[in-house]
């Protein structure tokens, strides 16, 4: 009994942690972004709130949380109410299996308990691939509950792109499974380790993935729903999108998953690509019991730059029309994606490590 | 606790997939199958089929009823036009159904198979998806050939359904 309440302290205590950074880092993202599109195109962002507007997420906040919460005549209110929910919860269920750092257990009053993962279970990257698809369920009915046009359409359209691109993003990922032999994400860290020559997008034995991982980027731009893929929210053709007719903290949700789900696309590049929590040469590593602390540093660096690259695409790029999305998806990246795991398959057979 | 946690599930299960049948709005009918997935997937987990429970939640709910909830909301049916008169067909098959299982549960009694314990024991010590894969292509190679074969020809049709005008 008395190791059950210290092991479920301990979970309950990292589940808080966990969610605490992730929540954080979408309110820092949401200025940054300003922040980063603003001196993109030489303009100063947020100044207002705080030195240098730094504390513009804390005013948005308050401003989205005390707004009149609307339900649309005609709406289901149950679908509708649900509908932020479930996107948002499996946006943040995914972190549970990202490892953050070595994969150490240490032993807390008899308890045996990893301090950098959640949870480490054997199925990790289908856990995530799992819980992404189901974000796409909140969107849909987000969109038919609101009994508008323009949120139906924009439902309809993000059904449509998160099936289409859900598929590339598993089979660029085949590649990785391949090389590690493992769906563990830990387990998927632990075979990349000792420089960025042994990160699976450069490894040049027995095949560099990084086509694979610009497959998987483009793919999971658009599950995301950000620019150049952000038909489901296309402001000058749907106003909104499937979020139209939301305000106040439902739209909140909304908004937190879509940064909440960026932040997790983010790590997945990390962890799958470029060596999760270890640095690009083995002497940027802290020695022994110290190396956490580069691994964190090193795992927020990649993460950082990543969330960077969401926010450059939204400066550069202009949105693409309904049916060179489609045809982008399925005609482009999936063969792409399919030649990847053959010749992946093929060369792994012919130079095993 | 394995039989509460059993019970709870098969309860869910049953309860949900009547509710399919059962609702007037299409759009319940489909959130009450996303339901009955994801305890479906949950009984798997309990029996230690992680790699199953994961590949029905992304094939049945994540791709499957994602499409079936697009196809309704688009077709947008109208009130008196959803139910087609399909009494008779389905009082038949339902006594037939009925008479099989009745006549299953009669002819093997109602005792419980015991599952050969081997298995479990080997998928624990390789993982759950390495031990599917290796009897995938072993054991069951030909069935699992079988089946793709299947998927094939289906796909060929779907493209050739599509594609109007490639037959003159």
């Amino acid at each position: 009994m008395f190791e059950t309440s210290i092991k479920l302290a301990l979970t309950l205590s990292q589940i808080g942690a966990v969610m605490g950074v992730v929540l954080l880092t979408v309110a820092v993202l949401t200025l940054l972004e300003r922040k980063v599109l603003s001196w993109m195109q030489d303009r100063m962002g947020p100044m207002e709130v705080g030195p240098y507007g730094v504390l513009q997420p804390v005013a948005d906040g308050l401003k989205l949380f005390f707004k009149e919460d609307i339900i649309p005549a005609g709406a289901n209110k149950i679908l509708f109410s649900l509908a932020p929910i479930i996107v948002l919860v499996p946006a943040l269920i995914g972190f549970a299996v990202i490892p953050f750092g070595p994969n150490w257990t240490i032993d807390v009053l008899g308890v045996e308990f990893k301090p950098f993962v959640i949870s480490d279970i054997n199925i990790g990257v289908l856990y995530i691939l799992a819980f992404t698809s189901i974000g796409a369920y909140g969107v849909i009915l987000g969109g038919w509950a609101s009994n508008s046009k323009y949120s139906l359409l924009g439902g309809l359209r993000s059904a449509a792109q998160l099936i289409s691109y859900e598929l590339n993003v598993g089979l660029a990922i085949v590649g990785v499974l391949l090389l590690s032999g493992s769906l563990s994400l830990v387990e998927i860290t632990e075979a990349q380790a000792g420089g960025f020559w042994n990160w699976f997008a450069f490894d040049p034995l027995p095949f560099p993935q990084f086509i694979a991982f610009v497959v998987f980027l483009i793919a999971s731009v658009a599950e995301t729903n950000r620019v150049p893929f952000d038909l489901p929210e296309a402001e000058s053709e749907l106003v909104a999108g499937f979020f139209t007719e939301y305000s106040g903290m439902r739209f909140a949700f909304f908004f937190m998953a879509e940064y909440a789900n960026m932040i997790l696309v983010s790590c997945m590049s990390t962890v799958l690509f470029f060596g999760g929590w270890h640095a690009p040469f083995p002497f940027l590593q802290a020695p022994g019991n110290f190396v956490w602390v580069t691994g964190i540093f090193w795992f927020t660096v990649k993460v950082y730059f990543f969330l960077f690259l969401f926010f450059w695409f939204r400066a550069t790029l202009p949105r693409l029309r309904y049916d060179q999305l489609m045809r982008f998806g399925w005609k482009v990246l999936l063969p792409i994606a399919l030649g990847n795991v053959v010749v992946t398959s093929l060369l792994a057979y012919i130079f095993p490590n | 606790m394995a039989t509460f946690v059993f019970l709870y599930f098969a309860a869910v299960i049953v309860t949900a997939a009547s509710l399919v049948v059962l609702l007037r709005n299409p759009i319940y009918s489909a959130l009450s199958l996303l339901v009955m997935f994801f305890h479906v997937a949950g009984l798997y987990v309990t029996l230690h089929a992680e790699f199953l429970a994961a590949i029905q939640i992304i094939v049945y709910a994540g791709a499957i009823l994602v499409l079936y909830l697009f196809v309704v909301m688009l077709l947008n049916v109208k009130r008196e036009e959803r139910y087609n008169q399909q009494g008779t067909v389905a009082v038949f098959l339902g006594v037939v159904l009925l008479t099989e299982a009745v006549l299953l549960a009669v002819s093997r009694g109602f005792a419980v198979a015991t599952p050969d314990p081997g298995p479990e024991g080997a998928a624990k010590a390789v993982g759950n998806t390495e031990s599917i894969g290796e009897v995938l292509y072993s054991t069951y190679l030909f069935p699992f050939e079988i089946a793709s074969l299947i998927l094939l020809v289906a796909m060929i049709g779907a493209v050739i359904l599509s594609k109007k005008g490639i037959m003159g």
